[in-house]
């Protein structure tokens, strides 16, 4: 262990306190290496969506100790967590979750408009980069409500994509879709992780998806089975 | 750091595509605002109207030698029955001119002090106005015809003829609006008017004097000081008044207690003589500003209504905004940002509207007896209450959006993912 881990999660012990106090994840330790494409599976309830939402910064509420980029992220203010989210950590989802009232373009420019790092015009280029990317850019110009859910499925990929983050974290972005469309966003996260030394941590139950990975953590019970 | 670019440009997608909602929120703020510009232009127009009509002509303090009774009785001042019960009958008022004693030294002592804008004396007396065998009774008060312009709008209710001409006519007359009719006389005329001892003099009329006040203008007319001494066989040193106009009306209660203990004279200030006049314009305003506050905190409770709707229908795309990135600050700023464009736009329009329809109400015609200068309704344009308006708007949409937006701020992204 050490830096070129990308994310390392050390003890990480979680609770829920209602209705009843449950023990939900249980000294959870691990790391991901740059370029490594993990998945991580499980039965219902073993915690493995709880795990993701505590890496991915977005749930503060938990013991253990969390590191991006070799940088300790956990205790941090929720304003600097948000900043790092932006910066290092793209989002797919297993709903869409795309904004309806937006235009494509526009949903895949939002994160990097919020960063500020680059003037409009570029922001734009880059933006119709990861659409092209994705086979999309046709698409650009509709509303984000107009597509399909393959489709939408792929503009969130590209929105991930949009600060070149350091790791690309999905709570079962296929398990929405056909086998075509989900056969289809697994070659194109492998294409990232081989192509652009990106990170991939996908949770998932669906054994196919998970066995194309490099690499699969087995959870069960709140505890790590086998990684 | 907070990138506004991004965050004004969400809301304005927000309220774009919901422009229905959007525009009834507007529209409340609008109708609120409007209201209140009218409200407040109309009222305080017509307070002004008033105060121009009573307060501007009323002299700050007016000091003249009351006929009354003195207050010690002769029977008061005897020391052996001091201790004892004392009862006079039939007190008589006490034997003195009408004129004010010592005016001259007063006079000066007045137009020194730095507070008084002016001074001026006036003499008023009783006199006939003859018309072959008809007398009727009247006033006519001798006055510094141009510093009675200059201090008290005397111009303004001159209807015909010109109050310079009577400074320019040794033995001209402004005659009420009342007589003249009465008596069928136009300027250009010579009326007769016969002292109280019964001297004959005719004076030319050069003017016409309506003050909207019937029972005024049917008695009095209006010499030139020295003329009316001259009528009365009084010397330059005679006359019965004095009215004071202040730079400031608060000195004038202090002034007045002054002059009172000086001088020996009566000495009433305008706080005084019109104390439920003033009442009359604070409650007038006290009502424009309940009304108003009223509309605009209906119109703030609309506006809260629709964005806490937004907030909970926009839940995912607050918590895919979170999770992409934007902090509960930035989400709040975009809720707040709404209401604020709501209330900007509203109450711009509001102002626009308010503005429109008081100047429909000033070209209305207003014509009435009691008012001869007045031909439309009075409006305040005070560009001071357009800033209070747009103001008030801005802060009531302001809190009105901060409550949702607070909510919003909260919202726990993880909850709304997980729950689907």
């Amino acid at each position: 262990m050490g830096i070129e881990n990308i994310l390392e999660a050390r003890e990480i012990n979680k609770y829920f306190r209602e209705p009843v106090l449950f023990h939900v994840l249980k000294d959870i330790s691990f790391g991901i290496k740059n370029g490594e494409f993990v998945s991580i599976m499980g039965k219902s309830g073993c915690g493995k969506s709880t795990l993701l939402y505590i890496l991915s910064t977005m749930d503060t509420d938990y013991e253990g100790e969390l590191f991006l980029n070799g940088k300790k992220i956990t205790g941090k203010h929720h304003e600097d967590l948000a900043k790092i989210r932006n910066q290092n950590i793209g989002f797919v989802f297993q709903f869409h979750y795309l904004l309806s009232e937006f235009t494509v373009l526009e949903n895949v420019m939002l994160p990097a408009k919020k960063l500020g790092l680059k003037s409009l015009q570029e922001i734009e280029h880059d933006a119709m980069e990861k659409l092209k990317l994705l086979h999309i850019d046709d698409q650009a110009k509709k509303l984000a409500s107009r597509i399909s859910g393959g489709q939408k499925q792929r503009v969130a990929i590209a929105r991930a994509l949009i600060n070149d983050p350091a790791i690309i974290m999905g709570d079962e972005p296929t398990g929405n879709l056909d086998s075509h469309n989900s056969e289809n966003v697994m070659d194109i996260f492998k294409a990232l992780a081989q192509e652009r030394n990106l990170s991939l941590l996908i949770v998932t139950h669906d054994t196919d998806f998970a066995e194309k990975t490099d690499r699969i953590i087995e959870m069960g019970d709140g505890r790590i089975l086998s990684s | 750091m907070i990138n506004w670019r991004v965050i004004l440009s969400i809301s304005r997608t927000h309220l774009l595509t919901r422009i229905k909602q959007t525009a009834i929120a507007a529209l409340g703020v609008t109708f609120g605002i409007g209201t209140f510009i009218i409200l407040v232009s109309f009222m305080t127009g017509l307070n002004g109207l008033l105060d121009g009509l009573i307060l501007d002509r009323t002299p700050h303090v007016h000091i003249y030698n009351e006929i009354k009774p003195s207050e010690k009785q002769p029977v008061d001042l005897y020391e052996k029955i001091k201790n004892s019960f004392t009862k006079v009958r039939s007190i008589k008022p006490k034997l003195t001119q009408r004129k004010i004693h010592n005016a001259l030294p007063l006079m000066d002592q007045l137009n020194n002090d730095s507070r008084v804008k002016g001074a001026i004396p006036q003499l008023q007396a009783q006199m006939f106005y003859i018309s072959g065998s008809i007398e009727l009774g009247g006033n006519l008060v001798g006055i510094d015809v141009l510093e009675e312009v200059r201090l008290f709008n005397f111009g303004q209710y001159v209807v015909k003829g010109s109050p310079e001409a009577l400074d320019n006519l040794d033995n001209g007359i402004l005659i009420g609006a009342g007589v003249a009719k009465k008596m069928s006389l136009d300027v250009g005329n010579t009326v007769q008017i016969s002292t109280v001892r019964g001297d004959l003099f005719p004076l030319k009329i050069v003017g016409i004097y309506q003050s909207g006040l019937a029972e005024l203008d049917n008695v009095q007319s209006f010499a030139n000081l020295k003329t009316t001494q001259r009528i009365l066989g009084e010397p330059r040193n005679y006359f019965t008044d004095i009215n004071v106009k202040l730079h400031d009306i608060e000195d004038a209660v202090p002034m007045a207690k002054q002059i009172e203990k000086q001088f020996d004279l009566t000495a009433v200030d305008i706080k005084t003589a019109n104390a439920q006049f003033e009442t009359g314009t604070s409650i007038r305003n006290l009502i424009t500003y309940a009304v108003s506050i009223t509309l605009l905190i209906v119109a703030g409770f609309g506006i809260y209504n629709i964005l806490n709707m937004l907030i909970y229908e926009k839940m995912n795309d607050i918590a895919i905004l979170k999770a992409t990135g934007f902090s509960g600050r930035d989400v709040k700023y975009i809720f707040i940002s709404q209401a604020i464009l709501i209330g900007l736009v509203g109450g711009i329009l509001g102002l626009l509207i308010g503005y429109g329809i008081s100047v429909v109400i000033d070209n209305l015609p207003f014509e009435t007896e009691a008012l001869p200068t007045i031909k439309t309704f009075p409006v305040n344009y005070n560009p001071g209450y357009y800033i209070i308006g747009i103001t008030f708007a801005m802060v009531s949409t302001f809190l009105a959006g901060y409550l949702p937006a607070r909510k919003a701020q909260k919202i726990d992204p993880v909850e709304i993912i997980r729950g689907q």
